[in-house]
Formats: C-alpha cells, structure tokens, sequence
C-alpha cells in the first residue's frame, strides 16, 4: 500500500456509529451511496464538510454502539483513507480494516494532530508524518496488511475463493 | 493459577490447554444471528458468485429492525432475505411479528450455556445471560463465517463486577446496569470480557439478567458473563437440549473489579446524550416528557407488563405523553393478553406496536420531533437515535417509564411499587 497523503479531519470523542452514518441509511450498501451521508448523524452539513479531507483523526471510543459496517464504508465512500484515533470501539476497528481503510491507534497523534493541517502516513513503518514532526505507531501485522492491500476482506475473500470479477 | 470465563471458553473453542489475553486464535462459531438490518451480508454473498452459506443449521436469522417494512426500499431489503433464507435452506428463521432477536433466541432456545455465538447485532454479548460467550461482528466478519466456517477472535481480559445486598422496592436490573455503566463509563470496558456475580444476581429472572448483559455493551465490552445456577437450568429446561456451562474459577485473575452494594440504590435514569450521564431519579425528576418507550432489548418481557399494569391499573397516562408499547415476542403478547396486562394498559391509554426493535433505532416508528424529549427502556440515548437532531431521549427502568408517562414529567416509580 502507498503512502497515504492528505488533510485532517478532527472529531471529538465517543463519536458513535449513529453518528458516523444514521440507521435511516442501512439499507444503503455501497460506499458511493452512504459517502453522501457520512457524518450526518452530526449534522446533515457534515458529508459536504468531508469532501476535501482523506484522514479522520478521533479521540477515545471512536465508533461504539452499532455494529453497522456501513460506518466505515460511508468514510471511505466519501473519500477519507485512514482514520486515526486514541481508541476503537472493537466491532468498529475490525469493521475498518474489513472494508480496506488503515484503523491506526496512536494517541500522540490523535493529540497533536490539528484540523486541516497536511499529513503522511506510512503504514508499513507505523509513522505518522506532519509539520517535521513524526508519530509512530504499532504496524499492522502481515495478515491485516494482505486485507488491506486487497483492498478489504471482500477482495481478499474473492482472491482467496478465487473468483473473477 | 485461576481463569476467567473468557480464558476457559477460548481455550476450548480453539482447542488449547493454555491461552493468554491478547493472543488471536481461530474459532469456529456454535451459533450465527443475523437480521434484516444487517442484509448487506446477504447483498455480499451475492456478489461472491452463487455458493452456499458453510452450515445453515448453525444460522438463525430475524426480521425485528424494520418490522412492518415502512418504506419501498425496507421491503425489498426484506424479501432479499426471505428469499436468500428459502434459497439456502435456512430453517431457523423468524420473520415480521415473531419478536425481537435476542429475547427471541432465548425462548427458543437457540443459545445455550458454553457456546460460541456471534451476531451481527451490537447487542450480541446478551447471550451471556445464559452463560454464552457472543460477540457482535460486522458484515465482512460474518461474509467470511458464512464462506469458510471461522474467523480470528482475540481472547479479551476480563472485568469481574460482584453485586451485593437486597434489591430495593422499585429498582431493578436496569437501574443497577446504568449505575455501573456510570462507574466505568462507555469507554470503561472496551475489548474486555464482563463478568457478574452476586446475591442480588440470585433471584434476578433470566428477563432481568439479559438486562446486565445487553447493556454492558454500553461500556464497550466484547462479550458479558452472568453466573449460571439453578434459574439458569430451570430457564432453560423447557427446550430438553444438552449442554456443557463453562464456570471461571473463583481465583481467576481480572484486569478491573468492582463491587456494589445495591440495597441504597434508587432508581437511576441515563441523560442525554450519553449512556454513562446516569444520575438518581431525584435529580432529574419533574422534567417534561412527550413519549414514553417501552420494549426494545430489555423490556416488553413479561414481567415488564406486570410492572407497567400494576402503575396503570385504573388510572390514564399524562394526556401530553404517548405511552409506546413494544411486546419483546408473539407469544408474550399473546401471554400478556390472556393475563389481562394488555387490556388495562390499553385503557390506560398505551399504544401497542409490531413485536420487534421498535423505534429504538430510529428507523420506522414512533420518532420524535424537535424538542420533543422520550424516556425509554432502550440501550442507547444517543442524538438523534430515534427521529429530530433537536430531540432528546432518557433511559430507566419499565417501572420508572410508567411512572413518568402518568405524571407526564419524569417520576420516581417507587410511589407505586
């Protein structure tokens, strides 16, 4: 996987997965379709917000309460590349990873990060680069980096099953 | 050296003498819940070609989210899975009207103590009410159970919570959860495993255990643990199955603990917006409610319809409040009814709707407009969770949700218990 490159987007803590894509949307199955309400559980205005942003940087408990994988897929529909975060709720961490987005646990990052500003991330070295200043964090073991070099476990599960698109 | 619920049931499912939290093991699961709101399995399996699920038996799949369909789009949501269930041979299936999912696989005993579940509900860790260990997945996870059979699971470190003294008059599971979940706080428990114990658990009914383990997701656990004794077997006697409980050891070693005493306990209530902004019905009492919820997860049981018709009985709710009515199955209405619950509480002035999730999720029924506030028996007060951004939901005890739909304001149940 290349280096991921682009701006922050920062949200609080306890964002839950209402928030990250309401339960009126769960019968929206592709990325494109919820990408359009991403965020709207903070406010409709939210999924414009997110069009120029390619990393969610988070506090604690990012993602708790429903087990909806379209949260993250609204994340990546919308375009957003890697989400940062001082905590996971866990369905949504494995959730994340599943649909092919990098879920990075680093706390001094998701503190230090500001809104807006531009950023590096290198996921087979675990550095978070931005303004001179470099965030390391634990790297993915090869099992999670294969899910998310194949784009998520959909792909991988149809490379492994061997079926052709 | 003792071991944790947690560390016996890991062991066993993934076929090992010794394993530590932390370690990533490979289990194949006993037990598969699924439902409509979770059809993007279904949308996904599609698109792998057509193949069939790896053990229908083990599958058990409900229409509880959005029953009755509401909207075109929810419909064909559902007729995809009525079809795809036809198509695969899946025998346990409960469609529109059967009842809500987790008390459901309860009362038909399709969850057993010392099993291995998983759901693609949030609330899967209900189950450990009977002493299953069940964890919620998303739809990639249960895509992978249904093609190859397994999937990796971390074994979590455990939390172990002992309760202790009498139950008050007019408290009850709900209000010792919430009390709890105050003290951990919804990030208190994330990734572990929760453990209950206690006296007060003793003569706790399995409705009123299902209540500990369905809201302790509301700390981040990954799965719960209610003892398992002599209620647990008559619980489950009924449906003649075998099965092997798993027991954590006396000494076993957990991450936190903690110990309550519950026989000051007052009624608690959780604010908006956050399930751990508990506080005692003494301090929010008097604020102004426009509906009142009872069902979802953990209520609409039938001891929930002797609590709310022992308050109504002979008197009508606060002409302001809608008084919403979930039954949490078919046969509990049915039960409900032949008691007479239901008719006094339809005097009362409560409406009753489709056994199921209810308007819990905020999908198809009973929303809520701006500024409008609902106190429910729900699991979640998240905003925005059941209709208007500007709306605000408050979560209590059947009891305490009755009392408030009389006074119209939020109210202290005990005054009638």
């Amino acid at each position: 996987m290349e280096i991921i490159e682009g701006k922050v987007f920062k949200i609080g803590d306890n964002i839950n997965a209402d928030y990250i894509i309401p339960a009126r949307y769960l019968d929206l199955y592709e990325p494109e379709d919820l990408g359009r309400h991403a965020l709207a559980g903070l406010g409709e205005e939210y999924p414009k917000m997110l069009k120029d942003y390619r990393v969610i940087v988070s506090g604690e408990n990012l993602g708790l309460g429903s087990a909806r994988e379209q949260a993250p897929n609204a994340l990546k529909g919308v375009g957003i590349r890697a989400i940062v975060a001082k905590s996971f709720a866990r369905i949504f961490y494995r959730n994340t990873l599943n649909v092919g987005l990098a879920a990075i646990e680093c706390s001094e990052a998701a503190e230090a990060l500001k809104h807006g500003e531009d950023v590096s991330i290198d996921l087979e070295k675990g550095i978070i680069r931005s303004r001179g200043r470099a965030y390391h964090f634990t790297s993915f073991s090869d099992q999670i980096m294969r899910l998310l070099n194949a784009g998520g476990m959909i792909p991988f599960l149809k490379r492994e099953l061997k079926i052709n698109d | 050296m003792g071991k944790t619920f947690a560390e016996k049931i890991f062991a066993k499912k993934a076929n090992r003498t010794e394993i530590s939290p932390g370690e990533i093991v490979t289990i194949t699961p006993d037990v598969i819940m699924t439902l409509d709101a979770d059809a993007e399995i279904i949308y996904r399996f599609k698109q792998l070609g057509p193949r069939k699920v790896w053990d229908p038996k083990r599958i058990v799949c409900f229409m509880d989210h959005y029953a009755p369909a509401s909207t075109e789009r929810a419909a064909n949501v559902q007729k995809m899975v009525r079809d795809f269930i036809k198509e695969q041979g899946v025998e346990h299936f409960y469609d529109v009207g059967e009842g809500l999912s987790h008390v459901m696989m309860l009362e038909k005993g399709h969850i057993l103590p010392g099993q291995f579940a998983v759901s693609t509900d949030s609330h899967a860790p209900s189950y450990g009410c009977v002493g299953a260990f069940s964890c919620g997945v998303g739809a990639s996870d249960m895509l992978s159970i249904w093609t190859t059979g397994k999937l990796w699971f971390k074994l979590p470190e455990s939390v172990k919570v002992t309760l202790s003294g009498k139950i008050p008059r007019g408290v009850y599971a709900k209000d010792i959860i919430l009390r709890v979940i105050h003290h951990f706080t919804v990030k208190g428990c994330i990734y572990h495993c929760v453990e209950f114990f206690g006296e007060p658990i003793d003569s706790m009914n399995m409705s009123e255990r299902l209540v500990l383990a369905n809201l302790s997701v509301e700390m981040g656990v990954k799965a719960s643990y209610v003892q398992v004794d002599e209620l647990t077997y008559a619980f489950l006697n009924k449906h003649n199955k075998d099965y092997d409980p798993i027991f954590p050891d006396k000494d076993a070693t957990y991450r936190k603990y903690f110990e309550l005493n519950v026989t000051e306990l007052d009624p608690m209530v959780a604010c908006p917006h956050t399930v751990d902004n508990v506080k005692s019905i003494s301090e929010v009492k008097g604020t102004e409610i426009h509906q009142a919820l009872i069902g979802t997860c953990t209520s609409g049981q039938l001891e929930d319809f002797e609590i709310a018709s022992k308050i109504l009985r002979g008197k009508k709710i606060h002409p302001h409040v809608r008084l919403l009515i979930v039954p949490a199955s078919r046969s509990i209405f049915a039960k409900a009814i032949e008691l007479g619950y239901v008719q006094t509480l339809l005097s009362g002035g409560a409406t009753f709707l489709t056994p199921g999730c209810g308007p819990c999720a905020g999908i198809h029924e009973g929303l809520l407009a701006n500024g409008e506030r609902c106190i429910s028996t729900g699991n979640r007060n998240f905003i925005g969770r059941m209709g208007s951004q500007q709306s605000e939901i408050y979560l209590g005890s059947t009891a305490t949700v009755t009392a408030s739909a009389l006074y119209g304001c939020l109210a202290d149940p005990r005054e009638f218990i």
